[in-house]
């Protein structure tokens, strides 16, 4: 199963992280740190894997962003990089071919994605379609109720004039 | 009241406000979080749920990019999560399922929210609420909301059943009662056809099957079939790694899935999938030659493949194989060779495990010497790693492979040589340990280490010198073997020691100790160099002749008078004459006498021995020395009953010492080890409090001391720099080690150059075609025949060490769970191990048939499990009945294995009864988990 996903900049800056066992935040901090400081001084041509206490953990680069998942030592890392190519694809089809993450928006929605992708550790949904319908219907959701709110709290500021 | 709430929902800065505002840096990053961390504690107080929502999102994220504590957000997480609105709903479960842990105060009260949202319309909550409980689900929560989750298991939307199966992973894993419910929908959902579906329960069950496969083999049909049918690669992979877990427990399961499994590996496309086949068969299907051989072909593909992570995946493969089929890696061994020098610091790693797997009594020399070639030209990180790797693979199991001693003592001595080392404390120990248990090598020990403590540049190298205190160490212990004690003595004492630690100089100076009683003891005891051969008794013949005390250097006596000389060779046959120990002892006591001011207080103690030992012998010895012929009857005796005293204590042969040495000891009559001491109060009453006595004590020594100590300490210090240089000129003349011009600053300067150049020892060709010429005959297994000599004794304390080891064999995994599914699975077979077999064997007749039913179709049994539970009477026969079909099978264990194993489950689960109550009622079925189950006839 996969213990947690890491989406890490290449200056180090955490963009986005998932946590599917349980870590403090204490430790939290220090796995990003011991990470940060292993994956990101890897060469461009080496291999996409890093042994980490007893854990491996997959890395891919795409653009300036490192994706990486850590996953049980028996736990086929091929695997894992089609995982992460998976969800890859999906944040290309559904932000429309810009992979650039570190925009605003999209960092709340890259988790909603990933939640579509994965549960508990595992992945979940391995059509690309499927996700992006299902991110799109609860954004509708959430869209409607927040236009909801809209029209309340402007009639409130009026009223409150 | 309500003011300052519109205000805040009005002038809220959004989480997208917030994002800008960090990435526009205008205050500095933490005085930007701080700012807003503030505004989000008085918002999220807010009774407006689309302020407080908002605020929670904010917090969340920055939770989760910059490591704020969300804790104290929790109940309002809650509060959140009452709202009906679903964006607030998301924000809330996001939130929660970030921070919420088994210990968060407030998890009790979520239960009903999430009962709530898991029996919506809404798909989208119910999903939501799964997910989070997926993440949070603690003992309580996870039966309490076993019910929904079971319900959710067969429901027909698609996209909750897939949650509703990942999540009963986590809900077996915390309650494993849960088993007993749902057990049987998530097995029928393996007969799904919907690839989704299919994926999340082969996911849960390859993870089930990770923990404890043996309770899965009932299942194999279902999962044979899937591996036969997908079409899904992710799938597959999934099934493989449950195959590879079933198949060493099943004989007749690993023959049946062979072939497909082979199929899968000609035919798939799919690197992953293929990888996931080459791994199954070399770890799971490896008595099937013709499997491994397709397997190891797909791994060469992999091997020379451009794409690093192949490589370093077949190596890996690789490194899986070589236990059991060595023939794989030499097939190999040019790959894994040039991968030595790969870009790559894993794949050079990979490799490094991999050659190290090659190694074997006849090519550990060979591969040896390669590695540290090649270790000389590596980075430092690198280098350590084949230092470490050859030192752990070499003293395996006592130095099994190893057979030429000599030749691994001075591989030892080498390596602690190779500028990168910082492997000190392993080849301190190695040294140490070898010199007890192989007494063959000691003379050689002796040598290396005379070479070590000889050269003064390594004691500026300060992860050699637990090295150095090994080489002090054997060459005290072992000093009858040393060619030459005196020159022995004077690297002991060398100036340089002044950078060693003090415990190590502690080391050095009982060293000393024990050489100067050695030649005292053979120069006036044994009457010079003539009755040498006594104490030689336990040498090989050819070696007593070429060690032996006649080997005493002229210059060592004439001070330095002929450096030219090389030292070491041994040409001239002085005996150790009473000169020569007149100006050894001149020399202990030059070298030792500031010690006796030293801080630390072993060091002090025992040079003060020493000095000790000197003082009551030396007028003897000078008395002996100028009027040698009148008074060796008289007052010498005195003298040599002392020395012989000092030798006899020293020459008391120490020994290995077992790990378990102290259990061996049996507990003398009378000692009390268990007793109440309170009563020691009382006696201890009256007494002062030691703490305070010598807090007392402390002071006014220091106030009596403390001045003149710090003079002292200066006088001393200036005293000993001009002393250590003088004395190292000496030293250095005296063993013609010259690094520096002389004269120019060989007095001011006390660097010295490293004692190994890389640059000398460059010569070694860096290219790594030529490594592989070099191994090329190395790694094939050749039988060399003749080996210098037989392999020496190695002391072993083995039966007490290897129990040492096999203690700590079994493993502690999920009991309770696997206890349960086994409940579930074959439940008929819990009979209590007691039972006799033979009292059931006429049980059995008709209800046999029901049994074969059963296991044809583990639904039905488990169906009639369900039913069972209450039925205790039922059950009751039920048992009987799986023990006397384990009792018939031809092809189960032993009944003596059985019997072990049994005993250590039953072990096992007394130890986890005192600490899980709760999960009391789950251990009951693990007592009897031992049996083999029985696998459906079909299979086979």
């Amino acid at each position: 199963m996969i213990h947690f996903v890491l989406l890490i900049s290449r200056q180090g800056k955490v963009r986005l992280t998932k946590w599917y066992s349980t870590y403090s935040q204490k430790e939290r901090t220090k796995v990003i740190r011991e990470l940060s400081g292993v994956i990101l001084t890897r060469g461009p041509k080496l291999c996409n894997f890093v042994e980490w206490r007893g854990l491996k953990v997959v890395y891919k680069r795409y653009a300036s962003l490192y994706f990486c998942m850590c996953i049980d030592p028996d736990g086929n890392e091929l695997e894992i990089l089609e995982i992460i190519h998976h969800y890859v694809e999906v944040l290309d089809r559904y932000f429309g071919s810009v992979i650039e993450l570190t925009s605003l928006i999209i960092c709340r929605k890259a988790y909603y994605i990933l939640d579509e992708i994965l549960i508990s550790g595992e992945l979940q949904e391995p059509g690309k379609r499927t996700i992006v319908r299902a991110v799109a219907a609860q954004d509708s959701l959430v869209e409607t109720v927040k236009e909801q709110t809209g029209s309340i709290s402007t009639i409130i500021a009026q009223a409150s004039k | 009241m309500s003011g300052p709430s519109l205000m805040d929902s009005l002038f809220q800065r959004s989480l997208e406000d917030i994002i800008k505002g960090l990435r526009q840096q205008l205050i500095g990053e933490q005085a930007f979080i701080s700012k807003a961390l503030e505004e989000i504690r008085k918002e999220i107080k807010s009774t407006d749920l689309s302020t407080k929502s908002t605020a929670l999102l904010k917090l969340s994220y920055l939770s989760n990019l910059h490591f704020h504590d969300l804790s104290f957000a929790a109940f309002h997480a809650l509060e959140v999560l009452s709202s009906p609105r679903f964006s607030h709903k998301k924000i809330a479960y996001h939130a929660i399922s970030l921070s919420f842990h088994d210990s968060t105060p407030v998890l009790l009260l979520i239960t009903n929210h999430l009962r709530k949202d898991l029996n919506s319309t809404n798909e989208f909550e119910v999903s939501l609420s799964l997910q989070c409980l997926s993440r949070i689900a603690n003992v309580d929560l996870a039966r309490d909301l076993t019910p929904e989750v079971f319900a959710l298991l067969s429901s027909n939307k698609l996209y909750l059943r897939k949650r509703a199966v990942a999540v009963v992973l986590r809900v077996f894993e915390k309650y494993p009662d849960s088993v007993r419910v749902c057990f049987k929908r998530l097995v029928e959902n393996l007969e799904n056809s919907d690839p989704q579906i299919l994926s999340a329960v082969v996911g849960v069950f390859s993870e089930l099957a990770c923990k404890d496969p043996r309770s899965y083999l009932p299942l194999a049909p279902e999962f044979y079939k899937i591996l036969v049918d997908s079409k899904n690669n992710w799938i597959s992979i999934k099934v493989l790694k449950i195959f590879s877990k079933l198949a060493p427990l099943e004989p007749r399961l690993a023959k049946r899935v062979v072939e497909p499994i082979c199929d899968l590996l000609r035919n798939t496309g799919a690197k992953s999938l293929l990888f996931e086949c080459i791994r199954t068969v070399v770890t799971s299907l490896s008595e099937y030659e013709s499997a491994v051989r397709l397997a190891v072909g797909k791994v060469r593909e992999f091997l020379v493949d451009e794409d690093p992570n192949l490589k370093y995946l077949g190596l890996q493969a690789l490194r899986i194989v070589a236990e059991k089929h060595l023939w794989a890696v030499s097939e190999n061994k040019e790959v894994v060779i040039k991968s030595l020098s790969d870009g790559d610091p894993n794949i050079k790693i990979e490799s490094l495990r991999l050659v190290m797997a090659m190694v074997s009594e006849h090519n550990v020399s060979e591969i040896s010497r390669v590695l540290v070639n090649y270790a000389l030209k590596s980075d430092p990180v690198f280098c350590n790693e084949i230092l470490g790797s050859i030192l752990s693979t070499c003293s395996r199991n006592l130095y099994e492979i190893i057979v030429d001693f000599d030749w691994y003592v001075s591989l030892l001595g080498e390596m602690s040589r190779i500028p990168h080392c910082q492997t000190g404390e392993e080849i301190e120990n190695q040294l140490i340990d070898i010199g007890l248990r192989v007494k063959d090598v000691r003379p050689e020990l002796v040598r290396v280490a005379r070479d070590l403590l000889i050269d003064p540049a390594l004691l500026g190298n300060s992860f050699l010198h637990s090295v150095l205190s090994a080489a002090a160490w054997a060459s005290g212990e072992y000093v009858e073997f040393s060619r030459n004690p005196l020159e022995l003595m004077e690297a002991l004492l060398q100036p340089r020691t002044s950078l060693l630690p003090s415990s190590i100089r502690t080391v050095y100076i009982q060293s000393a100790f024990k050489v100067l009683v050695f030649c005292l003891h053979t120069c006036f005891v044994r009457g010079g160099s003539i009755v040498a051969s006594a104490s030689l008794n336990n040498l090989p013949a050819g070696v007593s002749a070429s060690v032996s005390y006649e080997s005493f250097d002229e210059f060592s006596v004439e001070n330095g008078a002929d450096a030219s000389v090389v030292h070491g060779q041994t040409c001239a046959s002085a005996p150790i004459t009473k000169e020569s120990i007149v100006n050894l002892l001149n020399l202990v006591e030059l070298a030792l006498g500031p010690l006796l001011g030293s801080h630390d207080v072993e060091v002090q103690e025992r040079a003060r021995n020493l000095l000790g030992f000197i003082d009551l012998t030396k007028p003897e010895v000078l008395n002996s020395a100028v009027q040698e012929k009148d008074d060796s009857e008289g007052k010498g005796v005195e003298t040599s009953k002392i020395i012989k005293l000092m030798h006899d204590a020293f020459s008391k042969e120490l020994g290995p010492v077992s790990l378990s040495a102290q259990g061996k000891v049996s507990l003398p009559d009378g000692l009390k080890l268990k007793e109440n001491l309170g009563d020691l109060e009382m006696i201890c009453g009256d007494l002062e409090p030691p703490s305070s006595n010598a807090f007392s004590f402390g002071s006014s020594y220091e106030q009596k001391d403390g001045l003149s100590f710090s003079n002292l300490q200066i006088k001393e210090d200036s005293e000993q720099t001009n002393e250590s240089t003088s004395l190292l000129a000496e030293h250095r003349k005296r063993h013609g080690l010259y690094y520096l011009p002389s004269g120019k600053s060989e007095l001011v300067s006390n660097d010295y150059p490293p004692a190994n150049d890389p640059i000398l020892q460059g010569d070694i060709d860096d290219n790594a075609d030529n490594l592989v010429k070099l191994t090329a005959e190395s790694l094939v297994p050749k039988r060399k025949s003749n080996h210098g000599k037989p392999r020496p004794v190695v002391v072993k304390l083995d039966e007490v060490d290897e129990k040492h080891v096999a203690m700590k064999k079994p493993e502690s995994r999920d009991d309770s769970l696997s206890g349960a599914v086994r409940d579930v699975l074959f439940g008929c077979e819990d009979v209590p191990p007691t039972l006799s077999q033979s009292n059931l064997s006429n049980k059995l007749s008709s209800k046999r048939k029901g049994k074969e039913k059963q296991h044809t179709d583990p639904h039905a049994e488990s169906k009639e499990n369900v039913i069972d539970d209450g039925n205790s009477s039922l059950r009751r026969k039920d048992r009987s009945h799986g023990k006397e079909r384990r009792h018939r099978s031809p092809r189960k264990k032993n009944a003596e294995e059985r019997k072990e194993t049994n005993q250590k489950e039953k072990e096992k689960s007394r130890r986890h009864h005192g600490r899980h109550k709760s999960r009391q009622r789950a251990e009951e079925p693990l007592k009897v988990s031992a049996q083999t189950p029985v696998i459906p006839d079909f299979l086979l």
